[in-house]
C-alpha cells in the first residue's frame, strides 16, 4: 500500500538570474508508518521537495508537466500539485499533511498561546468544539513529555526552552492526526542530550499512529538511527536510494561514500577525515550530466559531464529495492 | 560512602602503559586558575541585583601547541570562557595566565600597550562564515586589516607579502584575493575567516563553532586545514564545540563544560575511552550512531538544561543525573585532578568507574 507517490518532481525557481533548477526528476513512495529520511547538504533541495508536499514553495516555483505528486486518502487519490485555491490546499495543509520545522520558534505566533494555537488548528481541521479542542490539545502535550501540560497550555512559545517547544511542535502537528508527517531537521537546533530525546520520542509516536513520516537532516547519524530508508540528494538530484542499513553500509554513489568519509565516527578515532573535494557549486553553475562529476573521484571525462545517469537497481542488491543514480554503477570495467 | 574502593581505581590510573599524553610540551600557555565570569542581568524591579554564573571555578591549563577542545551545550559557558581568554569579556574572580616564552601575561591586570601587544597574540576565529566577512571589502584588504588596524606591517608591499603568504597556506590564490566574499561558498569564506585570524601570527586562536556552519563534506576539510596550520605554525588551539565526534578527531585534550562549571577535561583519548563524568558519558551516549543495528544502551539524560540565571545548588547536574545521591543537591564537588592529566567534578566518580 502506497500513501504518497512523488513522480518525476521537477522545481525551478523563476529569479532575476534566471531559472534555478531546485528539484529534478525526483520520484519516492512511502507507505503508512514508513520513515523515509532524505539526506543532503546546502542546496540539495531536500527542504524544497518536502514543501512541494503541501504545495508550499513561493510563488515563483514552477514544477514542471511531469511531476506528480499523489496522496492517497480514504475519499480516494488527490492530486497534489493541481490544487489551486488556500481552500483546496486546507486538504494537505495542516489536515493530511502535517509539518514540524528546524526552529520551532519561528513556527509559533509569538503573541498566541501554544493553546490557542493548538485548538485554533483542530477547530478547523477536525471540527471540534473549543472543549474537546482543548482536551486534546493538552492530552498531546502531556503525550510528547510536557510537564504540567495544562499550566503549558496557556503559555507563550518564548517562554519555554528549546526543547520543550519542539515537543510543543510534535503535539501540535500530530494533533490532527495527519496521515504524513513531514520534518524538516526536527533536532538540528537542540542540543544533542536533548536530541536523543525528541529522537526516541518521534519513533515512539511512529509506532503508535502509524502514520508516514519524511524526515529531512543534514545528519546520517540521525537519519541511520529513525529511517527505514534513505533517499540521498545533491543539488536537486537524487543520487542514491534505498534501506537505510544497505546504504549506509553499503553506499554505492561516490558522493554518498564520499559524505560517509567525510564524517567524524567514534569508533574510529585514527580514521583520517577525508573529505568531499572541492565546494558545492552555485545553482546557478549547475554542472551537466552527472551534477556531482565536477566533485567526483571516479568521473570520467566525456562520459559524466555528458550523460545524466539514470536511478538504476544495483545488481547485487535488487530484492531490497536500493538503487543510484552512477554511470559506473553495475560496470566492472569502468576502474579498468 | 562504602570504603570498599581500593586507591588503585581503574584501569589506566596511574598506569604507566598509558602514554595518551599529548605529542605537545606540558608547558601551559595559558593557564586558569579558579576563574569566576557573572554578567548581570535585569535591571527591573525584581531581577536588580541577579547574576548569572556563566563560569565558576574553573581551572584550566592549556598547553602549549596543543589542539584543545572546549565542548558543551547551549548555556554551559563555553563561549564565555573563550572569550575571556582573548580577554573580550570582564573577569569577575580569578586569574588567567598567558606565558608564550617570550612574554607573560596575567590578562586580568594587563596595561594598555599590553593589552594592544596581546591582541596581535590572541586571535579569533568565528562561527559564521557568512556574517564574520564585510561583503564591501574585497578579500584581499578583509585578510589585510589586522595588520593595518594593528600597524604590524609598515608598507603596502610588506602587507600584500604578509596576505599573500598566510593566504596560500589556507589555500587561496591571486585571483580570490581581488573578488569580494559573495562570490565564495561557506568552506571557502571560512578559509578566509582562518586567513584573517592567522595573518598577524597570533600564538593563540579561538575557534568558536568554526565549522559548526559548514556542510558535512566541506567540515572535513575546514579541520584538517586547522590542523595542518597549527601543527605548521605551531599555533595554540582553542576549539569550542558541541560536537563530541569533532572534537574527538581533531584534538589532542579535551574539557567539558556544563552551566558554567568545567566538569571533565582529559587527553583525548583518555576521555573517550574512559568518561569518568555521568555527564560526559551521557553527552557521549547521546551522539546518534551510524550503525541503524545500534541503539545505544546507555542512560539517556531526562529532563531539560537548567537555566544558567537559575542554576540548582550543589552539583549543577544533579538535576539530571541518574546516579545522584544527597550530597550531590548540597554540595558542589570539587574539581579532582588524578596524576594522569584527567580532571573530574562528581562526589561519585570513582564508585560509578565500576558502572558500565
Amino acid at each position: 500500500m502506497t500513501l504518497l507517490s512523488v513522480e518525476n518532481l521537477t522545481l525551478e525557481f523563476d529569479t532575476d538570474e534566471g531559472r534555478i533548477t531546485a528539484v529534478d526528476d525526483v520520484s519516492f513512495e512511502i507507505a503508512p508508518g514508513e520513515v523515509m529520511g532524505i539526506v543532503g547538504e546546502s542546496g540539495s533541495g531536500k527542504s524544497v521537495t518536502a514543501k512541494s508536499l503541501m504545495k508550499l514553495n513561493p510563488g515563483n516555483s514552477v514544477y514542471s508537466q511531469r511531476s506528480r505528486i499523489t496522496l492517497m486518502l480514504e475519499d480516494g487519490p488527490v492530486d497534489v500539485l493541481s490544487l489551486k485555491s488556500a481552500r483546496e490546499l486546507q486538504v494537505v495543509r495542516g489536515g493530511a499533511i502535517s509539518m514540524i520545522f528546524q526552529e520551532p520558534m519561528a513556527s509559533f505566533a509569538p503573541a498566541i498561546t501554544i493553546g490557542d494555537q493548538m485548538v485554533e488548528q483542530l477547530q478547523l481541521h477536525r471540527k471540534m468544539t473549543k472543549k474537546a479542542a482543548r482536551d486534546l490539545s493538552v492530552e498531546m502535550l502531556e503525550r510528547v513529555g510536557i510537564s504540567e501540560a495544562g499550566k503549558r497550555f496557556d503559555q507563550y512559545a518564548f517562554e519555554l526552552s528549546g526543547g520543550m517547544r519542539q515537543r510543543a511542535m510534535i503535539a501540535m502537528a500530530l494533533s490532527t492526526s495527519p496521515k504524513l508527517l513531514i520534518a524538516d531537521e526536527p533536532t538540528t537546533a537542540l542540543d544533542v542530550t536533548i536530541q536523543a530525546q525528541v529522537i526516541d520520542l518521534m519513533k515512539d509516536l511512529v509506532a503508535e499512529y502509524g502514520m508516514g513520516i519524511v524526515f529531512i537532516t543534514h545528519d546520517l547519524g540521525v537519519i541511520a538511527q529513525t529511517a527505514d530508508h534513505v533517499a540521498v540528494m545533491y543539488l536537486g538530484r537524487m543520487v542514491e536510494h534505498g534501506p537505510v542499513r544497505d546504504v549506509i553500509n553499503h553506499p554505492a554513489h561516490p558522493y554518498t561514500r564520499g559524505l560517509l568519509a567525510a564524517l567524524p565516527d567514534l569508533e574510529h578515532l585514527d580514521a583520517p577525515l577525508t573529505p568531499v573535494p572541492g565546494d558545492i557549486p552555485s545553482p546557478l553553475e549547475r554542472p551537466s550530466g552527472c551534477v556531482f562529476h565536477t566533485r567526483c573521484p571516479i568521473a570520467k571525462r566525456g562520459r559524466c559531464d555528458v550523460e545524466v545517469p539514470a536511478m538504476t537497481a544495483l545488481e547485487a542488491t535488487i530484492a531490497s529495492n536500493h538503487s543510484a543514480a552512477c554511470l559506473a554503477l553495475n560496470d566492472p570495467h569502468w576502474m579498468g | 560512602m562504602n570504603d570498599s574502593h581500593p586507591d588503585a581505581l581503574s584501569p589506566g590510573i596511574g598506569d604507566a602503559s598509558f602514554s595518551f599524553e599529548a605529542a605537545s610540551s606540558t608547558v601551559p600557555l595559558i593557564s586558569v586558575r579558579d576563574l569566576a565570569i557573572h554578567y548581570p542581568v535585569g535591571g527591573g524591579l525584581f531581577t536588580k541585583g541577579m547574576v548569572v554564573r556563566a563560569a565558576e571555578g574553573i581551572d584550566l591549563d592549556i598547553p602549549r601547541g596543543a589542539f584543545y577542545g572546549l565542548v558543551g551545550e547551549s548555556g554551559s559557558g563555553k563561549t564565555t570562557l573563550g572569550r575571556a581568554l582573548l580577554k573580550a569579556t570582564p573577569i569577575t574572580r580569578g586569574s588567567i595566565h598567558f606565558d608564550d616564552g617570550e612574554v607573560s601575561y596575567e590578562l586580568a591586570e594587563l596595561g594598555k600597550a599590553e593589552l594592544k601587544d596581546y591582541r596581535k597574540r590572541a586571535q579569533l576565529i568565528f562561527q559564521d562564515p557568512y556574517a564574520a566577512l564585510s561583503p564591501r571589502m574585497t578579500v584581499r584588504d578583509i585578510i589585510a586589516e589586522p595588520l593595518e588596524v594593528m600597524k604590524i606591517t609598515k608598507t603596502r608591499a610588506e602587507t600584500d607579502e604578509r596576505v599573500r603568504e598566510i593566504a596560500a597556506k589556507c589555500r587561496l590564490n591571486l585571483e580570490h584575493l581581488r573578488r569580494f566574499p559573495h562570490a565564495f561558498s561557506g568552506g571557502q569564506r571560512q578559509r578566509i575567516s582562518i586567513a584573517r585570524a592567522l595573518v598577524a601570527n597570533p600564538r593563540f586562536v579561538v575557534a568558536d563553532e568554526a565549522v559548526a556552519a559548514l556542510d558535512v563534506s566541506i567540515q572535513a576539510d575546514v579541520l584538517n586545514l586547522l590542523k595542518t596550520l597549527q601543527e605548521d605554525l605551531g599555533l595554540t588551539l582553542l576549539f569550542i564545540s558541541h560536537d563530541l565526534s569533532v572534537v574527538a578527531h581533531t584534538c589532542d585534550h579535551v574539557a567539558v563544560m556544563y552551566l558554567g562549571r568545567l566538569v571533565e577535561s582529559a587527553p583525548t583519548r583518555r576521555l573517550f575511552a574512559g568518561p569518568r563524568h555521568p555527564y560526559t558519558k551521557a553527552l557521549l551516549s547521546a551522539i546518534p550512531s551510524l550503525d541503524p543495528d545500534h541503539h545505544s544502551k546507555a542512560q539517556k539524560l531526562t529532563g531539560e538544561i537548567p537555566s544558567p540565571a537559575n542554576p540548582p545548588p550543589g552539583c549543577k547536574f544533579h538535576t539530571r543525573c541518574p546516579y545522584a545521591v544527597e550530597i550531590c543537591k548540597t554540595e558542589e564537588p570539587p574539581l579532582e585532578q588524578t596524576p594522569d592529566h584527567h580532571m573530574v567534578k562528581c562526589h561519585r566518580w570513582k564508585e560509578l568507574l565500576y558502572v558500565s
